[in-house]
C-alpha cells in the first residue's frame, strides 16, 4: 500500500517525477478506436489513465465530453464492456475508472438489490459489487464527479477493501473546513479543478490554480491539476507551480472529435494522441525541473 | 407586541410544525435526498442551507413577511377553494377545487419562483439561472425576476421550446434570457443538467432557483416550504367551508412541487388519503434497448438512484442510465421525483397512482366543458384519476388545479384530433380539417 493511498500502482506513478494523467472516453467513437486510442496515451508517457464511463446525465461536464459520452453509449458502451476494455486494454499507466455514482450505485446482482429494497434496510449492495469487479479488471481507483465527501463513506470503504484509490476534486470555491473533510477521505491523488465550471480545453492558465495548489500546500498526497490543460506550455506553468501531476480531458477528446468529423483512420488519431502527449508530459517535465532547480539554487 | 413581531412568531411558529421538520436537519427522507452534487457546487449548497435556515425558518430581517406580502400583492394570493357542483355531482362526492390556476402566472410556480428570487435578493446574488420544461417555472422565474429586478437565464429543451412557444415569449417580454438546450432529446432532464453546468462556473454571484422539490438539500426542503402555502391555505379553507378534514387529497406529480405543497400540511392528518396522480403516458411498460419508457411514473415504476444531486425514485436501465420519460404533458415529463415524495411512498403515507395520455385528455375536456375551467394538462391527469377511481373515494375530495390550460391549446387541440377522445368537440375545425 502507497503511503497516501491503497493503490501502489497510482503511488508509483506519482513518485518520480510529474505524473501525465490524460482521461479519454471508453468506447468514444467506438470500442476498437478506443482502445487503439488508450494505448497511444501510454506510449505517449501517461502515468495514470482515467477511463471514462459514460452516464446520460454527465452534470460536471462540459461540451466536448458529453458529446464524446453521447457518441461512446450510442456505440453501446455499457459498465460490462467498460470493464472488458479495461482487461483487454494493453497499457504500462494505472487505470483509474471516472464516473458517476448512479452507474456505481447500481452495478451488480439486481435480484439482491430488490430484496434489500423490499427489507427496507440501505441496499446491502450499495457500491460494492462496482468496486470488486473494478479491482478484478484491474482499476486501481476511482473519481465520482458527482459524489463529494458527505455522501462517499460507503464506496470509501468497498474501495479500502478492494484497494483501490478514491480520488477526491478539489475546487477553487472549497472551504478550509471542507478541505480537511476532503483530505481525510482521499486516497491516491487529488484532483484539483483549476478553474470555476464545467470540464473544457482553454487557452490560459487561472489564477485559481496557484491559489488551490498554495492551499494545498501542507497536504501530504499527489496534486493533479486539471480543467483546461491544453498545450505542453500549460503543462510546465502548471507543474512549475507546484503541481505534481496534470489531468488532460477535453484536450485529447477534442482530437478524438475531430479523427470523427474528418473522418481519420484511427491509426491517424492514435498518432496525434500520441504526439500532444509527448508534448504534455515534456512540458511537466520542463515544468518539474524548474521548480527542482529553483528549489536548488535557493 | 408589534403587529410585525406577533406575524413573526406565527411565521416561526408555522415553519417548525412537526411534519414539516421531515429532512430539514440533513437533508435526508429515509434512504432517499442528500446532496451528490461536483465538489464546485458544495460551497454554494451550505450558503444556501444556510440562508434558508436564517430566512426562510427564522423570518431573519422579516424575509417570510415579505414573501407573504408579495405573494398576495403581486401572486393574487389566497387562491380559492372552490366546490365544483357538477363533478361532485357526477361522482356523487363532494369536490373541491383550489384554484391555484388563479395565481399570477397561472399555476402554483410562482410561489416557489419568487421565494427563491426573493431569497436570492436576501442573499446578495446578482443573476437568477433556471430551467424549465413546460415552461411554467420559466415564466413565474421570470416574472419574479422582473419583479424583484434580478438579471435572469432560463435554459429550455429545444423539444419544449417547440411544444410551449407562448411561454418563451413571455419569458421574453419578461426581460428573460431564454438558453436553448439541444443535448440529449431536449427536455426537462438536460436543461437542468445544462443549468448546473451554467451554475458550477458562476456560482459565486448567481443562485439557481430550482423549478421543483428535486435536486440537491436544501433545494426539496425549500420548494416545499415555499409551496406548503397552497396546502395551509386549503386546509383552512376545507375546515371552514365543509366542518372539517377532507378525506382525500388529489395532486398531479411530475418532479412533485405542486404535489408537496398540496399534502404538505395534510401529511400528519393520518385520516386524510394522499393521492399522487403520474402521467402513465401511453404505457406503463419499458423499452430497455432503446432507453425510453413511455411515461413520467417514477413513484409508480420507478428504482432508486442518483439523479440531479439526490437520491431518489428513477426511471432508469439496469445499467442506471436514465431513461427518456415521455407525458402529453411536457410539465410532467421527468425521469425522477422529489426524495420526499419517493419517501412518503414507500412509507406508505402517499399513494401513487397512474393516469395514461388518454385519459388525460379526458380529464382535460371533462374539466373544462363541465365546470368552465380549462386545466394544464398536467392538471388534467388528476381529473382523468377522479374519472377512473372516483368509486374508491371518500365523500370529501379536495384536487389541486395546479395550473390553467392557455399554454397547453395547441397540443390539447393537436392530441386530441390524434384520437378518439369520447367527450371532446370536433377539433378539426383547429386542424384545418374543414
Amino acid at each position: 500500500m502507497g503511503e497516501t493511498g491503497n493503490s501502489d500502482a497510482v503511488a508509483a506513478a506519482f513518485a518520480d517525477g510529474p505524473a501525465y494523467v490524460p482521461y479519454l472516453v471508453v468506447g468514444d467513437p467506438d470500442y476498437e478506436s478506443s482502445k487503439a486510442y488508450v494505448e497511444a496515451l501510454d506510449r505517449g508517457g501517461a502515468d495514470v489513465i482515467e477511463l471514462g464511463l459514460p452516464f446520460s446525465e454527465p452534470i460536471a461536464e462540459g461540451s466536448t465530453i458529453q458529446e464524446a459520452l453521447v457518441r461512446s453509449l450510442d456505440a453501446g458502451m455499457t459498465p460490462e464492456r467498460f470493464f472488458a476494455f479495461a482487461e483487454e486494454v494493453e497499457v504500462d499507466a494505472a487505470l483509474v475508472c471516472m464516473t458517476y455514482y448512479n452507474l456505481i450505485y447500481q452495478y451488480g446482482d439486481g435480484e439482491a438489490r430488490s430484496a434489500s429494497n423490499a427489507s427496507g434496510e440501505a441496499a446491502s449492495t450499495g457500491p460494492r459489487p462496482f468496486v470488486e469487479r473494478a479491482a478484478a479488471a484491474g482499476i486501481q481507483g476511482l473519481v465520482v464527479p458527482d459524489l463529494p465527501a458527505e455522501e462517499a463513506d460507503p464506496l470509501r470503504e468497498a474501495c479500502d477493501e478492494f484497494g483501490l484509490d478514491l480520488v477526491f476534486i478539489v475546487a477553487p470555491t472549497t472551504r478550509a473546513d471542507r478541505l480537511d473533510r476532503l483530505m481525510e477521505r482521499v486516497s491516491g491523488y487529488v484532483y484539483v479543478q483549476a478553474r470555476l465550471g464545467t470540464t473544457g480545453a482553454r487557452d490560459d492558465v487561472s489564477d485559481q490554480t496557484t491559489e488551490s495548489l498554495d492551499r494545498l500546500r501542507e497536504y501530504d498526497v499527489p496534486k493533479a491539476v486539471g480543467f483546461g490543460i491544453s498545450t505542453g506550455e500549460h503543462a510546465e506553468r502548471i507543474v512549475a507551480g507546484g503541481a505534481d501531476g496534470i489531468i488532460v480531458g477535453s484536450a485529447l477528446v477534442d482530437v478524438v472529435a475531430e479523427g470523427v468529423a474528418e473522418d481519420l483512420s484511427t491509426e491517424e488519431v492514435a498518432d496525434r494522441l500520441e504526439a500532444l502527449s509527448r508534448e504534455l508530459k515534456a512540458g511537466a517535465e520542463r515544468g518539474y525541473r524548474s521548480r527542482t532547480e529553483a528549489v536548488e539554487s535557493a | 407586541m408589534s403587529e410585525t413581531d406577533t406575524r413573526t412568531t406565527e411565521e416561526t411558529e408555522r415553519a417548525r410544525r412537526p411534519g414539516r421538520e421531515r429532512g430539514r436537519d440533513d437533508g435526508k427522507f429515509g434512504r432517499y435526498g442528500g446532496q451528490y452534487v461536483p465538489e464546485a457546487l458544495m460551497p454554494a449548497i451550505e450558503e444556501l442551507t444556510d440562508a434558508y435556515e436564517r430566512y426562510v425558518l427564522n423570518n431573519e430581517d422579516g424575509f417570510m413577511d415579505e414573501f407573504r406580502e408579495r405573494l398576495a400583492d403581486f401572486g393574487g394570493r389566497p387562491t380559492p377553494l372552490q366546490r365544483a357542483g357538477r363533478l361532485s355531482e357526477r361522482y356523487d362526492t363532494e369536490v373541491y377545487l383550489k384554484r391555484e390556476d388563479l395565481l399570477h402566472g397561472g399555476a402554483h410556480k410562482l410561489n416557489n419562483a419568487l421565494g427563491q428570487v426573493l431569497l436570492a435578493k436576501y442573499m446578495g446574488k446578482e443573476r437568477i439561472i433556471a430551467e424549465t420544461g413546460a415552461g411554467q417555472h420559466g415564466t413565474a422565474t421570470a416574472m419574479a425576476a422582473a419583479h424583484l429586478d434580478m438579471p435572469c437565464t432560463i435554459y429550455m429543451g429545444e423539444r419544449d421550446i417547440n411544444r410551449q412557444r407562448p411561454n418563451v415569449f413571455r419569458m421574453k417580454l419578461n426581460g428573460s434570457e431564454v438558453k436553448p438546450v439541444t443535448t440529449g432529446r431536449g427536455t426537462l432532464k438536460e436543461a437542468i443538467s445544462e443549468t448546473m453546468r451554467d451554475w458550477a462556473a458562476t456560482v459565486e454571484d448567481t443562485h439557481y432557483v430550482i423549478g421543483s422539490i428535486v435536486g440537491p438539500h436544501p433545494f426539496p426542503v425549500m420548494v416545499r416550504d415555499f409551496q406548503a402555502v397552497i396546502s395551509e391555505e386549503a386546509r383552512e379553507q376545507a375546515i371552514e367551508k365543509t366542518g372539517g378534514l377532507p378525506t382525500d387529497v388529489v395532486a398531479c406529480a411530475g418532479g412533485g412541487s405542486n404535489t408537496m405543497g398540496t399534502f404538505a400540511e395534510f401529511v400528519d392528518d393520518e385520516s386524510v388519503a394522499l393521492r399522487a396522480v403520474e402521467a402513465g403516458g401511453s404505457t406503463l411498460e419499458v423499452d430497455e434497448e432503446a432507453g425510453v419508457a413511455p411515461n413520467s411514473a417514477s413513484l409508480y415504476a420507478g428504482e432508486e438512484g442518483v439523479l440531479h444531486g439526490a437520491r431518489t425514485k428513477l426511471l432508469q436501465d439496469s445499467d442506471g442510465q436514465i431513461m427518456e420519460s415521455h407525458s402529453v404533458s411536457s410539465g410532467l415529463d421527468y425521469a425522477g421525483v422529489g426524495p420526499e415524495l419517493a419517501y412518503l411512498v414507500d412509507e406508505g403515507r402517499v399513494e401513487p397512482v397512474a393516469v395514461d395520455d388518454d385519459a388525460a385528455l379526458e380529464g382535460f375536456h371533462r374539466l373544462s366543458n363541465t365546470e368552465g375551467i380549462i386545466p394544464a394538462l398536467e392538471t388534467a391527469h388528476a381529473f382523468g384519476y377522479l374519472e377512473e377511481h372516483h368509486e374508491d373515494l371518500g365523500d370529501r375530495v379536495v384536487v389541486n388545479v395546479s395550473g390553467r390550460g392557455d399554454k397547453d391549446l395547441d397540443a390539447a387541440i393537436e392530441e386530441t384530433d390524434r384520437r378518439d377522445v369520447p367527450n371532446a368537440p370536433d377539433m378539426s375545425m383547429f386542424t384545418g380539417g374543414i
